[in-house]
């Protein structure tokens, strides 16, 4: 059997030692979606589309993803066009840098950056269940209700250079955005895998989705 | 906006529930997975499994617990009980749960959260306190005192000085249960929710007395509470968690009640 066969529709979930991959891996297996937690450059190659997900800090995941040479996989993933979603830690370092630990230079896959809550009266991280504006029409979000509420565990966001990158906001404190996307490359800050029901549906929209958002 | 959340707390003896839900057509009472399940379809923004398995040699039941429930429900949901080392805390997340509760053993050992907090990340270590109303003294100016071992010592040390210490070396939260109130059914205890919330720049969980949704409404309200833990009003089956949450919507309580 070729590679190609052997994972044909397959979902590879990055592992770059990030934690909170099982979790994702424990959803789509629930949806019966075939996934793969994988650091193997191959299988990544292959996989019918890519789940980047993550927990933790920007540096060490960096690190961790320069030290398993998996950065250049990921850039040649998104550039062929194969559907590509970023996860809460996820959604940072597919920026170009994320003001996290004096400044950690990320994989630059949309311009901009994952910037602090600013400090305030309220709490950071961020913890618990929030609405999302969609301020762009994008195939995984057109159909989502207006009340749903998504998990959101943070204390960065992401702040990409150009406003045509930002599919959704969310306010806490002030508003950022909570959902980018560009082309193929889809990434949220909630964690869908944790959101109940309103998660597992985006999961399985993600998961049939051709990786086109009508911009490029 | 951010809703408050409400969590409902299981507590579990050898991998069953002590306070089953009273004459449940659908639900295996007892089944703690069963019952997530339920609360999962309520609405329930979190849970918590807090295990009292009494004997060490059944004490990794829970592990399996955790990974049934991880299974089966996508939500956030910790553990506590029965944590006293990073080894503990590992093998709960990574059974599934998403975040570990310490309480006694950190009193005892305050390098556990510092160490757990490094090493799984300040979102998964929750600071569990147990605070008892005392006459303030010199060493308790607050008037809070922490107890432990489920409220058995006293250990002579102020609430609101150690949550600052447990949110210092990393706490990302703190589960605030007021012995006083506990089992009472009759309102979380306000003053020390406002007094710890004041003090934290961290999300805090009210826990202890809570027996009708007015007293989620204060708690949030005038306790400033983040979340709010809940226990035999809903496994006795007088509010369904949908209940309680459109009468704190009601209220203007931001509360997450589309569930899908």
């Amino acid at each position: 059997m070729t590679d190609r066969k052997r994972y044909e529709g397959m979902i590879a979930i990055i592992d770059y030692k990030a934690g909170n991959l099982r979790s994702v891996k424990r959803a789509l297996d629930h949806l019966g979606l075939p996934a793969r937690i994988t650091a193997d450059p191959v299988e990544m190659r292959a996989a019918e589309r890519v789940i980047f997900p993550g927990v933790g800090a920007a540096r060490s995941a960096m690190e961790s993803i320069a030290n398993s040479g998996l950065a250049g996989v990921i850039s040649e993933i998104v550039r062929r066009g194969v559907p590509f979603l970023g996860i809460c830690l996820g959604a940072q370092i597919i920026l170009s840098y994320s003001e996290e630990d004096d400044r950690t230079d990320c994989l630059d896959i949309i311009p901009g950056g994952a910037l602090r809550f600013p400090e305030g009266p309220l709490k950071v991280p961020e913890m618990g269940w929030n609405n999302l504006k969609v301020c762009r029409d994008h195939p995984l979000f057109r159909s989502v209700d207006p009340r749903s509420q998504f998990y959101f565990v943070h204390s960065y966001y992401p702040q990409p250079r150009n406003d045509d990158a930002v599919v959704a906001r969310t306010e806490y404190g002030i508003t950022f955005p909570s959902v980018i996307g560009r082309g193929n490359v889809i990434a949220t800050q909630f964690h869908p895998e944790k959101s109940g029901r309103c998660g597992l549906r985006f999961l399985r929209e993600f998961c049939s989705w051709d990786g086109k958002d009508g911009t490029c | 906006m951010l809703s408050k959340r409400i969590i409902v707390c299981l507590d579990v003896r050898e991998g069953m529930t002590t306070k089953g839900i009273k004459f449940l057509e659908n639900v295996d009472v007892g089944d703690p997975v069963a019952m997530a399940r339920d609360y999962y379809e309520q609405g329930v923004d979190e849970l918590v499994f807090y295990d009292i398995t009494a004997s060490s040699e059944k004490r990794d039941i829970i592990l399996d617990v955790v990974n049934a429930v991880a299974r089966n429900i996508f939500i956030p949901f910790s553990v506590g009980g029965g944590i006293r080392s990073l080894d503990d805390m590992y093998r709960v997340l990574d059974a599934g749960a998403e975040k570990i509760s310490v309480n006694s053993p950190a009193v005892l050992d305050p390098g556990l959260i510092a160490e757990g907090a490094r090493r799984f990340g300040s979102q998964c270590v929750v600071l569990g306190m147990d605070a008892k109303r005392v006459t303030p003294t010199k060493r308790i100016p607050s008037g809070y005192e922490v107890w432990i071992n489920g409220g058995r010592t006293p250990m002579g040390i102020d609430a609101v000085a150690w949550a600052r210490q447990a949110e210092d070396l990393g706490a990302g939260e703190v589960c605030l249960n007021s012995i006083d109130a506990d089992g009472t059914e009759e309102g979380y205890e306000l003053t020390v929710t406002r007094l710890i919330t004041d003090a934290l720049s961290i999300p805090v969980i009210a826990s202890g007395g809570a027996g009708k949704p007015e007293h989620l409404k204060d708690v949030f309200l005038k306790g400033g509470a983040d979340a709010a833990l809940i226990a035999s009003m809903v496994h006795y089956r007088r509010y369904t968690v949908g209940e309680i949450k459109s009468c704190l919507a009601g209220s203007g309580i931001p509360v997450r009640e589309y569930i899908g």
